[in-house]
């Protein structure tokens, strides 16, 4: 009877979907349905035991499959990855640091990111999108993220800038994309209107329910903003006829049955959305190892409600749910992530550069400023960033999600570990969950359409 | 076959030739942002 080695055991993940077994094919990205039978045979396998009597026929199923390539594949690269070279692609400009909201979870210290409140000047934010056009190389197509603290305190320079950068993208032949990210307390209709003509971009924080949304995002005299913030997006919505506003919140241990707070968004016509988790160090809000059963749960009650509503034909997005498993993005960009430090870079109001937003202000992470350009430091660190990708980071070599995680955020990594090579545990495995959902969906889909 | 059905036959490997223009969308993982897995990216060939 043929075997399976544990090598080739390592280059698939199989797992329980609600209705049955899936198992990815990690190398190559097939996804095959395999039945109980077969999932325990891998499992004992995978216990080191020795295949029993009736797995034969399971086994030369398995064989068949290698032989057509759609199992056990290999890797393409193999330890001879080289990452790209450092090719400026995406810039976040902090036009603002300071916000009108005082969220408590705000990993940017309520907007001031530990130092002082400041708004960047229209100088400054035309000398990033200059050092942007001229360090992307042949790269045609660069986006600019407004952020802040809360870009809309500065809407006036943000609209100079998305001016200027349409004047400047022409003489380079390149596309700028714009978005910004707001806490909608300043979410006018007109600027609704302008965001809408000039296609930019809008990311739409809300957390949900009323009171998960008041616990957490309030002003500075401590009352929530659930109110004033939900007729916001509803308006900007109502003339956001382009789809390209995503509305996307923050769920803590207070809400770790979050998916109450998407059906709350469902049910305000709200179509596009992201969940996220807070990433803290310690305290109340703080999520735990020990949450993790009751996370994989309410993800999965999410993926159940996301296909319900799909075969009734009102669907909705879900960020961490849009998978496309036939003609995702290649493998080298799945290697490359976010590009932190060396395709991504963040500029302060007063010009300096981090490698992303959630290091503006961190010790030892200044790489240097718009007016001298990077530092001997900075590419120091650059470099660091671009080598700290999946091949070189020991619990992603090993990880099944490695192609569809990339290695995870650099941030929190440093956050956790004071070191980027090493990944966010809890991170991960909520990576891990959310990943076997999509599949699953994209399973469905795939079913559904043949 | 019996136990198993391939649903989806990736050729993910091949793509490390065809692939790496680098026009596709930067993605952030972090909870404040966009926030993208980087898998659900659409690739802008
Ligand atoms: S889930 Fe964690 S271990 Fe796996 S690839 Fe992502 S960062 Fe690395
Ligand atoms: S390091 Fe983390 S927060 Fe920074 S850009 Fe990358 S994924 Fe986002």
């Amino acid at each position: 009877m043929q075997n399976i080695t544990a090598n080739e055991l390592a280059k698939i993940h199989w797992f329980a979907v609600p209705d049955g077994f899936l198992l990815l094919d990690i190398n190559s990205g097939s996804v095959l349905r395999i039945d109980e039978d077969t999932a325990n045979c891998l499992e004992r396998l995978q216990a080191g035991e020795q295949p029993l009597a009736d797995d034969a026929e399971i086994l030369a199923e398995l064989a068949e499959l290698k032989q057509q390539g759609l199992l056990f594949s290999d890797d393409a690269y193999q330890d001879k990855y080289e990452p790209p070279a450092p090719v400026l692609k995406s810039l976040c400009l902090n036009v603002c640091h300071d916000c009108d909201l005082r969220c408590r979870y705000c990993f940017a210290s309520t907007g001031s990111f530990g130092g002082k409140r400041a708004r960047m000047s229209f100088e400054v934010g035309a000398a990033a999108l200059d050092y942007l056009l001229e360090h992307s190389g042949k790269r045609r197509f660069l986006e600019v993220d407004f952020f802040g603290g809360e870009p809309l305190l500065n809407i006036n320079v943000v609209k100079q800038l998305v001016a200027y950068g349409r004047e400047r993208e022409k003489e380079y032949g390149k596309t700028l994309r714009f978005t910004f990210t707001t806490n909608c307390v300043g979410l006018t209709p007109e600027i609704s209107a302008w965001a809408e003509a000039e296609n930019v971009s809008v990311v739409l924080s809300h957390d949900g329910r009323p009171e998960v949304h008041d616990r957490q995002r309030v002003f500075a005299n401590d009352k929530g903003s659930y109110q004033l913030v939900t007729e916001h997006i509803k308006q900007f919505l109502a003339q956001n006829s382009r789809g390209n506003a995503i509305v996307r919140g923050t769920y803590t241990a207070f809400n770790k049955d979050f998916c109450e707070d998407i059906k709350h968004w469902l049910d305000l016509g709200f179509p596009r959305l992201s969940m996220e988790p807070a990433v803290e160090l310690d305290g109340e809000r703080c999520l735990h190892e020990s949450d993790l059963p009751q996370l994989k749960e309410e993800y999965w009650k999410l993926a159940k409600l996301f296909e319900q509503r799909r075969v009734d034909g009102q669907p909705f997005e879900f960020f961490h749910f849009k998978l496309d498993l036939k003609h995702g993005p290649c493998l080298p960009k799945r290697l490359t992530g976010c590009g932190a430090g060396y395709e991504y870079l963040v500029v302060t109001p007063e010009g300096e550069l981090y490698p992303c937003h959630q290091f503006v202000g961190r010790e030892g992470f200044k790489m240097g400023d718009l007016a001298d350009g990077i530092t001997e430091h900075g590419q120091k660190l650059s470099e660091q960033f671009r080598q700290a990708h999946v091949y070189n980071k020991k619990s992603c070599r090993v990880c099944w999600a490695r192609f569809f995680c990339s290695g995870g955020c650099h941030a929190n990594a440093e956050l956790f570990h004071h070191d980027i090579m090493q990944p966010y545990e809890l991170g991960c495995q909520i990576s891990q969950m959310r990943l076997e959902c999509a599949i699953w969906l994209a399973v469905k889909e795939v079913e559904q359409c043949s | 076959m019996k136990h198993i059905q391939v649903v989806i036959s990736g050729k993910l490997q091949q793509t490390a030739k065809t692939g790496g223009c680098g026009s596709c969308q930067s993605s952030c993982q972090s909870a404040c942002k966009t926030s993208c897995t980087v898998g659900n990216q659409a690739c802008e060939k």
